[in-house]
């Protein structure tokens, strides 16, 4: 029931950030429609924890999310430097680096690892992410764990 | 103008995203560049709609990159597995 | 105030249209599908970053703003997971990556 609210109060925000009317009509069908949304989500069996993480630690959030961005900025450079090198000096790695066994941190690790440019998680297989990294150096930096350090930061111990 | 030398960088390329699409030696790298396409088409939605005056463009926009995904997403599970519903066991479903 | 923030998207919208146009370049130079891949991460990630926050610096503090803040993010949230598909895809279709396998894998972990 907690997530079926929250899916609901998150449906309700987007409509009302998308449209931008506040007559009662438009609100009324907003209501109906997402508890329509609501009500078939909940037939497909799809409301469960996996759409509502409720034991994030919002500061420790915060602070890795600004911690990625710098972290995408460095290597996007990096990249595109590469990238328009006459040479093009690249050396394709692939590499095996161990995630947590708990499945949000293996999602939230295995995202930030594709959305920083260099490293592409490929596959994940029991709790071990396997990386295609760009260059020998984005490989080793990854192994050093720094940021697996962080992202097991992110969410409170059970 | 600073929005007409965007588009024209975005248009540039889609064109190089298009010819990969066209020279791809595998579907994989043509199903990437698709995709790479779509969001290069969410952008030029975008920045057209700021060129034109007309930010309502950006509602075309949200729904392109929806698609685009979903689209992407739907291509490759069909490669996959060879069917669209496929991926579960209907004995699984209970109701 | 407004030539600051005109300056200010100036900036940002070139940088990002250089990281978009750098991806599209990547696309076609790189060698294979594996390392294309990363090309294609490059303006996902900061060449659409740049580009909607100079459009956001434009617009101001209105709707406009917000529903472009929702598309950068919907892109942030979707883009790796079809990256990730596309690679997974890849990997079973039998589609071996030009790269040399690393199997001295020093544990940092804990």
């Amino acid at each position: 029931m907690r997530h079926s609210i929250s899916l609901f109060l998150f449906l309700f925000a987007v409509w009302l950030l998308l449209s931008g009317y506040f007559e009662t009509l438009l609100l009324v069908l907003g209501l109906v429609s997402c508890a329509f949304v609501v009500w078939i989500a909940k037939r497909q069996d799809v409301v469960d924890h996996e759409g509502h993480p409720v034991n994030l630690r919002p500061i420790r959030w915060i602070q890795y999310t600004f911690w990625l961005i710098g972290e995408i900025v460095k290597s996007n450079i990096d990249v595109a430097r590469r990238v328009w090198h006459p040479k093009l000096p690249i050396s394709p790695t692939i590499v095996k680096v161990p995630a947590d066994a708990d499945e949000l941190r293996q999602v939230i690790y295995a995202n930030s690892i594709t959305l920083t440019p260099g490293t592409v998680s490929i596959d994940l297989t029991d709790a071990t992410i396997t990386v295609h990294a760009l260059t020998r150096e984005g490989a080793m930096a990854l192994e050093q764990g720094e940021m697996a350090r962080r992202v097991r930061g992110v969410r409170r111990p059970e | 103008m600073i929005f007409a030398v965007a588009a024209c960088a975005i248009l540039f390329t889609m064109a190089l995203t298009l010819s990969r699409g066209i020279l791809g030696p595998t579907t994989y790298d043509r199903i990437l560049a698709v995709n790479s396409f779509g969001t290069k088409t969410v952008l030029i939605i975008a920045v057209f709609g700021f060129m034109t005056g007309r930010p309502d463009f950006l509602d075309i926009a949200f729904v392109y990159a929806l698609i685009n995904f979903v689209g992407t997403i739907a291509v490759l599970k069909f490669f996959e597995y060879g069917d669209l519903g496929g991926a579960r066991s209907p004995d699984e479903f209970e109701s | 105030m407004q030539l600051l923030t005109d300056i200010l998207s100036w900036i940002t919208i070139l940088t990002g249209s250089f990281f978009v146009v750098t991806g599209g370049v990547g696309l076609l130079r790189l060698p294979d599908f594996f390392t294309r891949l990363h090309a294609v991460s490059m303006p996902d990630t900061l060449g659409i970053g740049l580009i909607v926050l100079g459009l956001v610096l434009q617009a101001g503090f209105t709707q406009t703003s917000t529903k472009l803040i929702m598309i950068f993010l919907f892109m942030l949230f979707t883009g790796p997971a079809a990256t990730h598909a596309l690679a997974k895809a890849a990997l079973h279709g039998k589609l071996k990556p030009l790269a040399s396998e690393k199997k001295d894998q020093e544990e940092s972990s804990p």
